[in-house]
Order: C-alpha cells, then sequence, then structure tokens
C-alpha cells in the first residue's frame, strides 16, 4: 500500500488541482487529497436543491490566468466562459444605472445622473487599464523580493518593473495615490454621482473587514481592469455549469497528466522528521508518504492545524498569528421558481444578465459597514447578484432560475462570539432577502429554495478560517512578498519539503489558479521535486 | 433593393441596431445586440433563431428525380433513404466545385438542394435528358435555424414530430406551434446541436412566435450572422464566395478550386458506375494529386502577445470573425492565404482557415501568418491544425 509519490498536494481546490496537474505535466508523480466529497474547494458547483446547480461560493470568473487555459487546454477539459454583460445598480428612485459594453449607451445611461461624470467614465476606464498594466507582470511572477540584496532577487524586480520604464511621473503619482488611498476617497477625485461610485467602490472592499472609505481600498479596483488587459482572451464571466466546472477542467486535465485524486479524505496532519515533511497522516490513521507535501489550504490551518506550533519558529507563528482573515461576507443561494423584475427597471430586459450591485450609495455601504464594526451583521447589506441560469440554461430547469447573492457584511467575529452564527443563520438570509424585496417586490413568492453560508459555514464546512474568502485579505500588507508572511513569499515553508499553494500565498485569493501555478513553477524550477 | 424575408415583421422590431447586410437579396440581421457575444453564447449555450431564408432552395421531382441528381453531385443521393440529407458540392466539367449545399430526399421521388448561389439554370440544363421537375422554392419556403444545445428540448414544445428518432441528418414532415405543417432537418452551419425548419412563407410568423415565446425558457434569442459566422469558423465550415469562389464565378481558372482542395473529397464518390459531372477530372485529380489544401491554422497566441506588448497595447482581436485574404508564408515564400478567421470564445484559440500549398498543409506544420499591429505588418506563427476546430458530442446527438 505504501506508494511512492514525488509530491502529496493538500486540498482538492482549484489551486491544488492546478499545481498537481502542472507537477505532474512536468512528469512527477502527484497525489490530490480533498477532504469533501466534491472537488473544487471555494470554486465549487453543487446541486443543493435538485435540479438547480448552485456556485456555492465563488460566482464570477475574472482573473484565471490565461496561460493557465492555455497550458492545461482547460477548453479541452470542459471549461467555457460564458459572457457577463453589464452591470446593473438597482436605485429606489429612478430607473438605477447600468453599464453596458457599449460606451454610447453608458454614457447615455450615466448622463441622468451627471454630465460631467458620464464623460469622464472612458477617460477613467482607460486610465485604469493602464495603470492594471503595471498589475498583470506582479501577478504572472513569484512576488518580488525588495529586501534581497540578491542579484537575482533585483534582476527580476527590474523585470516587474519594466512597464513602469515609460511611465510619466503623473500616472506613477496616480499609481502610488492608488495604493494607499480609500476607494471613495479614489472615485472622489473622478466622479460626483453615488450611483456610479458606490458599486465601483465595493470591489475595493470585497473579502475585507474594512470599509470603503479604508486607506488601502483603492488599489483593488484595479483588479477589476485587470481583466480589460486580458480582455481578448474573454475570461471574465460566468462558468458553464458553475464556478465548480473551472475546478473539474481542472482536475481533468491534471488526471490526464495521471495525477490521482482522493475526495473524502482528510489530512489530519503533516508527517515530519526533524523538521522535514515526509508525508501525511490521514484521518482513520494511515499514512501517506512522498518527497514533497504541497499544501493549499489557508496558512494558519496548514501551519497550526496540519503542522502544530511546535514545530515552528517563534517569529513565524508570531507573524502568522497576525495574520489578518476577520471574515466579513456570506453567500445566500437562491433558486426561483421565476425570473425576478426589478421595480425600478421592470421587465425582463438584458440589464439582468450582468452582474447586479445593491449599492445605492456610499452612505448605504457607510451604514452596512458600520454595524459590522460593532459585530453584527448589516441588515441592509451590500449584495452582489448574478443571475447565471439567464446566460447559462444548464444550472436550472426550463424557465426557473439561479440567483447567486454575494453579502457583505457578514463579520465572522459576531459581538456575541462566531459560535453564535448558526443561531442567526436564518435572520441572516432573512435581512438579505427583505433587502432584495425591496429593490425588487415579489422575489419572496418566487424562492423555491434558499441556501445560506454564514462565515461559520465557511469555516466549518470549507475549511476558510474565520470565514475568510481569500484564504487572508488581499490588503496592501499581505500581499506580493508579505503573504503569507515576510520571508515565506514563495512557497516555502519553515519546514522543509513542506510548500504551500494556495489562495494564501502570492497573488492571493480568487480564481486565479496563479498561485497553483507558480508555485509548481517555483517547485520545479529548484528542482525541489 | 434587397427584399425582406417572411420573418422580417418580426426580426425588424427586435434587430434595434439595425445593423443589416444583403444576403443573396434580403435583409440580413448581422447582430441584433450590441456585441456578437450574447448571440454567438445562445448557439452554444442555448438556442439560437438565426433566419436562413436567403438560401436557394429547389425541389427536384419525377421518376428520374435521384437519377438527374445523382448525374449532377459528387456523390448518389439515390443511396439516401426518404427522410435523410447529405451534405455535399457540385463541380464543372474540370472538377471545380459550383458550389456546396445539402441534398434531402422528402420522399421517393422528390429531393431538396439547397445552393448558397442561385442553381436553376445549373439544374435546367442539364434535365432536358430527365423526367423530372424542377421547381424553385427559394422564395416561397421560409428557413430557420435552430442551433444549440437546448434546441431539442425547445423543439418538443414546439413541434410533433419524435425527436428522439430524428437523427443527426435526418428530417422529417411535422405540424409547427403556431400554424402549419413544414420539415424539420438536423443539420445547421454552426457545429452544435442544431435544427433547420423549413416552413411556407404564410407559416413563417407563426411559427416564429411560438419559437420565441417558449423559447423564453430555453435561452431561445434571435440571432445575426456575425455570431454565425464565429460559430461557422469554429466548426471549420467553408463559405462560398469567401473562403473558395464558386466555378461559375470565376474568372480564371486559378480562382477555382476542386473538391480535393477544398477538403471536401469526403464527399465525391468516384466509385460508382454511372458517370456524373466532372468525374473524369476528379479521377484524375484523385491520382496526380491536388496542388492546395484547405486548413485550419491556430495562430501563436504568445507570439501575438509579444507583438502588441512590444507596442505596449494589450492584445486585441476582432470582435468579430474576419473575411479578408491574408498571406501565408512557409520557408520564406508566399504559400497560400487565410480566407476567414475568428477568435474563438469556446477553443480561447486564434483561429483561421486556410488555402495553402500541399506541402504546407501536414497537421503540425509552423507556417508564418500576416498581422498588422498599429499600421506595421508582422509575421506571426500559425500551426496547421485539424479541422473541424470545435466539435462537441452533441454536434451528432
Ligand atoms: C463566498 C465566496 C465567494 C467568492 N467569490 C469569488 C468570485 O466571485 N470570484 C473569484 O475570483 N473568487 C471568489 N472567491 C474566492 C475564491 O473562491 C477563492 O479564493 C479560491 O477558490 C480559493 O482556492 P484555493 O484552491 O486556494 O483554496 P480552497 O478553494 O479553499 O481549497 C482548499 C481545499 O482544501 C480542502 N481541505 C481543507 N482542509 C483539508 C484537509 N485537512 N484535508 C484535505 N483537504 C482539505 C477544502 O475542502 C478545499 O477543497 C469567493 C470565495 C467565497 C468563499
Amino acid at each position: 500500500m505504501s506508494k511512492h509519490y514525488d509530491s502529496i498536494i493538500i486540498g482538492g481546490g482549484h489551486n491544488g488541482l492546478a499545481c498537481a496537474a502542472y507537477l505532474a505535466k512536468a512528469g512527477r508523480k502527484v497525489l490530490v487529497l480533498e477532504r469533501r466529497h466534491v472537488l473544487g474547494g471555494a470554486a465549487v458547483s453543487e446541486q443543493v436543491y435538485p435540479g438547480f446547480t448552485y456556485s456555492v461560493c465563488s460566482y464570477v470568473v475574472s482573473l484565471l490566468r490565461p496561460q493557465i487555459i492555455r497550458d492545461l487546454e482547460l477548453p479541452k477539459h470542459g471549461l467555457e466562459i460564458l459572457p457577463l454583460e453589464c452591470s446593473f445598480a438597482p436605485a429606489h428612485e429612478g430607473p438605477g444605472l447600468v453599464r453596458w459594453p457599449c460606451a454610447d449607451t453608458t454614457r447615455r445611461e450615466i448622463a441622468r445622473y451627471s454630465a460631467q461624470d458620464a464623460d469622464r467614465y472612458p477617460e477613467f476606464g482607460r486610465e485604469m487599464a493602464k495603470m492594471a498594466r503595471f498589475l498583470k507582470p506582479i501577478i504572472d511572477n513569484p512576488a518580488p523580493d525588495p529586501t534581497s540584496l540578491r542579484p537575482k532577487a533585483w534582476r527580476h524586480m527590474l523585470k516587474l518593473a519594466r512597464p513602469f520604464k515609460n511611465i510619466d511621473e503623473r500616472k506613477l503619482h496616480d499609481f502610488m495615490k492608488m495604493m494607499t488611498m480609500s476607494s471613495v476617497d479614489f472615485l472622489d477625485e473622478w466622479f460626483e454621482s453615488d450611483i456610479l461610485k458606490a458599486p465601483m467602490a465595493v470591489s475595493g472592499i470585497i473579502g475585507t473587514y474594512l470599509g470603503v472609505r479604508s486607506p488601502g481600498t483603492a488599489y483593488v479596483l484595479l483588479h477589476h481592469y485587470m481583466g480589460e488587459i486580458d480582455g481578448a482572451m474573454r475570461a471574465w464571466g460566468l462558468s458553464k455549469g458553475g464556478t465548480g466546472q473551472i475546478s473539474m477542467a481542472i482536475a481533468r486535465a491534471a488526471e490526464s497528466y495521471g495525477v490521482e485524486i482522493r475526495t473524502e479524505t482528510s489530512v489530519e496532519r503533516v508527517l515530519m522528521r526533524g523538521d522535514e515533511a515526509y508525508g501525511v497522516v490521514l484521518e482513520g490513521g494511515d499514512e501517506l508518504h512522498a518527497k514533497t507535501v504541497v499544501s493549499s489550504l489557508e496558512p494558519r490551518l496548514t501551519f497550526f492545524g496540519l503542522v502544530g506550533r511546535k514545530a515552528l519558529p517563534e517569529d513565524f507563528c508570531d507573524e502568522l498569528d497576525r495574520y489578518r482573515l476577520r471574515g466579513s461576507s456570506g453567500k445566500v443561494n437562491l433558486a426561483l421558481d421565476s425570473l425576478p423584475e426589478f421595480k425600478c427597471r421592470p421587465g425582463d430586459g438584458l440589464h439582468m444578465r450582468g452582474d447586479i450591485a445593491i449599492a445605492p450609495s456610499i452612505a448605504y455601504l457607510e451604514k452596512a459597514y458600520d454595524q459590522a464594526k460593532y459585530g453584527q451583521f448589516s441588515e441592509r447589506p451590500y449584495i452582489n447578484i448574478v443571475i447565471p441560469s439567464l446566460t447559462d440554461p444548464s444550472v436550472a430547469p426550463p424557465g426557473k432560475h439561479v440567483m447567486s447573492c454575494f453579502v457583505q457584511y457578514a463579520p465572522y467575529h459576531l459581538a456575541e462570539g462566531p459560535e453564535a452564527w448558526p443561531s442567526k443563520r436564518e435572520a441572516f438570509g432573512d435581512a438579505v432577502v427583505d433587502t432584495l424585496e425591496e429593490f425588487a417586490p415579489g422575489l419572496k413568492d418566487r424562492i423555491l429554495h434558499r441556501q445560506v453560508l454564514t462565515p461559520w459555514d465557511m469555516e466549518k464546512d470549507f475549511g476558510l478560517t474565520e470565514g475568510n474568502i481569500f484564504h487572508g485579505e488581499l490588503s496592501l500588507e499581505q500581499l506580493a512578498f508579505l503573504r503569507p508572511v515576510a520571508g515565506w513569499a514563495h512557497y516555502r515553508t519553515p519546514i522543509q519539503k513542506l510548500w504551500m499553494c494556495g489562495s494564501g500565498t502570492h497573488p492571493g485569493g480568487g480564481v486565479m489558479g496563479a498561485p497553483g501555478w507558480l508555485a509548481a513553477q517555483t517547485m520545479l524550477k529548484e528542482r525541489a521535486v | 433593393m434587397p427584399r425582406e424575408t417572411p420573418f422580417h415583421e418580426r426580426t425588424r422590431a427586435l434587430c434595434e441596431t439595425y445593423r443589416w447586410k444583403d444576403w443573396s437579396g434580403y435583409h440580413a440581421a448581422c447582430s441584433y445586440g450590441l456585441s456578437p457575444d450574447r448571440e454567438y453564447n445562445a448557439i452554444r449555450q442555448g438556442a439560437a433563431m438565426i433566419d436562413v431564408t436567403p438560401l436557394f432552395k429547389y425541389d427536384i421531382s419525377g421518376p428520374d428525380a435521384g437519377a438527374f441528381l445523382a448525374r449532377l453531385l459528387v456523390r448518389d443521393v439515390r443511396k439516401l433513404k426518404p427522410g435523410r440529407m447529405s451534405y455535399l458540392c457540385w463541380c464543372d466539367a474540370d472538377g471545380k466545385v459550383i458550389d456546396d449545399g445539402t441534398c434531402a430526399r422528402l420522399s421517393e421521388e422528390t429531393y431538396r438542394l439547397t445552393s448558397a448561389a442561385p442553381a436553376m439554370h445549373w439544374l435546367h440544363r442539364h434535365a432536358r435528358a430527365f423526367d423530372v421537375a424542377i421547381r424553385d422554392c427559394s422564395d416561397s419556403i421560409a428557413a430557420l435555424a435552430l442551433q444549440g444545445p437546448t434546441s431539442r428540448e425547445l423543439l418538443r414544445q414546439v413541434c410533433d414530430a419524435d425527436m428522439d428518432a430524428l437523427r443527426f441528418f435526418g428530417l422529417t414532415e411535422t405540424t409547427f406551434a403556431g400554424g402549419g405543417k413544414g420539415w424539420l432537418s438536423r443539420t445547421g452551419y454552426t457545429g452544435d446541436l442544431g435544427y433547420e425548419l423549413w416552413v411556407d412563407n404564410d407559416n413563417a410568423l407563426g411559427l416564429y412566435d411560438a419559437l420565441l415565446d417558449t423559447g423564453k425558457d430555453y435561452g431561445a434569442v434571435p440571432v445575426g450572422l456575425d455570431a454565425l459566422d464565429i460559430s461557422r469558423v469554429e466548426a471549420g465550415f467553408i463559405l462560398r464566395g469567401i473562403d473558395y469562389i464558386g466555378a461559375n464565378d470565376a474568372m480564371i481558372d486559378a480562382q477555382k478550386s476542386s473538391p480535393f482542395e477544398l477538403g471536401l473529397g469526403w464527399t465525391v464518390k468516384l466509385n460508382r458506375e454511372e458517370t456524373f459531372i466532372g468525374k473524369d477530372a476528379l479521377t484524375r485529380e484523385k491520382n496526380s494529386g491536388s496542388r492546395w489544401a484547405l486548413v485550419g491554422l491556430d495562430i501563436d497566441w504568445l507570439a501575438l502577445e509579444a507583438l502588441y506588448a512590444h507596442h505596449d497595447l494589450p492584445t486585441q482581436v476582432p470582435h468579430c470573425a474576419w473575411r479578408s485574404g491574408i498571406p501565408i508564408y512557409h520557408d520564406g515564400r508566399q504559400v497560400g492565404r487565410a480566407t476567414s478567421g475568428s477568435w474563438s470564445p469556446m477553443l480561447k484559440k486564434n483561429l483561421a482557415l486556410a488555402t495553402v500549398e500541399q506541402n504546407a498543409a501536414a497537421p503540425g506544420t509552423e507556417l508564418l501568418i500576416e498581422w498588422t499591429v498599429e499600421w506595421s505588418r508582422e509575421m506571426v506563427p500559425a500551426t496547421v491544425i485539424k479541422t473541424p476546430f470545435f466539435d462537441p458530442e452533441r454536434k451528432r446527438a
């Protein structure tokens, strides 16, 4: 039974699978161990209610790396990405705002609220796209290490800085501003209308326990425009069959290279000889051995859960204690008997085929955050909705629909403590539905089934510590060479032969596949496997 | 002036973009929406309603109908059972392709031929020795393609045909909701699961309304030619007038192509006793080899990315399929031209169909294609790959 593997990957989320696929493609013998009965982790599709496929957690694809799609031939293995056509911000009064994939139509929409904003909007898009180019090499390479004096590290930094070469000083200033400002402050420099700014500002706080006026939230806006840089690839949108199909496509690619995948197999701890890993112990006591072990779990879970503090340096443990998780989001998935109708724009028009943001004003978002600060879920939260069944009929029976609602804020740390979540789950679900009902009257009567996912559920069911959707906040002090811990940003760990490849490593969370891919590249390059 | 198809009353109202073009003398919608993405997506995920009325349609009937068509076409359609259909081409005496289309056997003695260009003269000219009647029903039959993975389930609600019995390249007479008998064939030009619906003009609007209405639950939407063009490139289907010039339209011999040169060799059945138009020339070419070959190209994405990065630009590909001849090079010499191409949203590849010299046509051959960035002409590697590029199981299901 003692088969020998080059690598055992802990966790069958999309990053673990991507890492496995790349290692196996390079000829290594790889085993993936997943605790749940389905693959995908937070990028998963499940029929929780018969006939309706939910993207239980992650629901839109934005930054899945084009090179991974190509290298692993994901289209051949079933990846299909469908366009999300527009962004709709419903309002209590007036028609709300829809941003279309057509400049003139969008201009007219915005002009209903502000003629100035209408004109500046395309300019903003161009500027952001230009700045997003600086980001691309950063997400597509291992993190630079500015503290290192090794020539290799400097060469690497210079390579990453290449897009800055031709930049004029003003752009550099803008870029620096973005890195430090709050998303609202940054947007205030451009726009005046709330209904435009609010839905844009929220992209800066997704997955963080911060408000839209917290400093350092502006740069996340750039992530959104990264999608435009990769635009020709058209990899932005919905995954056919739900987000889980991305994970399944990666899994099929991995299997085609010989990766062995086991589900319902939970790893209890990493096997170590001194400070060197040589395998894992499964729940139930079975041991599996390998030359290297790679964990795709959230870092605190990896180190405190599977390795143990005793085996780790103090400094490292201190840093990890400080690593900010503090999840603040929830998810509500609805099966609907028929298509909802929005009060501000009746009818089943195209405006529902994109993403729909319940973020009518900055004040609304601030209020939502205020409650969260004091350990309550927002009674009137920010909600990001998609109705994938409109674009992908395969996820619901004919005429029926799936409505996916990402909700913020739902702080893990409730005033009563996180254990109070199970008793508040339904109240939280009600708050979300009540909020929606105000914008889309009659929604309640269409609901056939409701799945409510609190940060507590994300931790218990999905292994997302403190319910953080990205395995750690994507705030500046936890990114690049600081992710997850300064000095350990290159997928290595203080334990020899134990590596990391999940969203808790550079370049972070989201269904990008980049951590898995870069971890495999690094391991192969350094001949660690 | 182009005329209106029998669906026009509806399509005109739906085509809010006013983007139309002339297709064989009919107004045809290019795109109902702002970009072809959603319509393309309907072809691959839902059900696309595409008005294909402008195809030419001829009903050929009589005791000699089969023999006549066998004489005309590169395959012997008498082998088709009633209720079966076939894709094929026909040639001139020199074995050069005049047109490609489908031939359906409606009954023992009736066939229906579709073509991209008018064929009345060609049919009549060769019919003299046969006991057949030829009826041009191009303007009296409305044709609607319903293409996409949900098309079958939708049709179950909209017609009384036995959908499970209707196999790939089968056809059947049926009554459609919205009134009217018509023909339903399991065919299409998208490389997906799909059907074509043939009804008398009078029944067109009723059928359209029924599909639109019931189709809401199946992701059925009107789809224009822009999206169709992307899907047909993915499916590797050639288009007369774009990927080749019909022999009757060619100004010079060099513009003509044989079926072998167009990748249609598989439709040519040389081992039949009777002769058919072009048989001798085709037999000779089969033995001595062809000069050209139609191939699929996968244009190197990384090279394209590098090219754009050089100009400090993100990589761009046209939003629609393109159809302008582009030179192809091999070993420092032009060896052919790409005739149409498209970014494939499905395969995430930049694809083209090209006609190249035989010695550059083997799968895997690395060619160079011209690519213009910022008004500067550059070369990008392109690899010969097999077509159809996109070939899902459901296409034949
Ligand atoms: C509600 C929600 C919404 C989101 N929305 C989006 C979105 O719209 N777009 C986007 O890009 N990103 C989104 N994200 C973020 C994104 O889904 C994650 O960052 C990403 O999926 C994480 O992938 P991963 O492979 O790094 O880790 P995970 O997906 O967390 O994979 C880790 C795997 O390890 C398994 N595991 C845990 N413990 C063990 C053990 N002891 N033994 C074996 N296996 C174990 C888990 O079951 C899991 O499958 C969202 C996340 C959540 C939670």
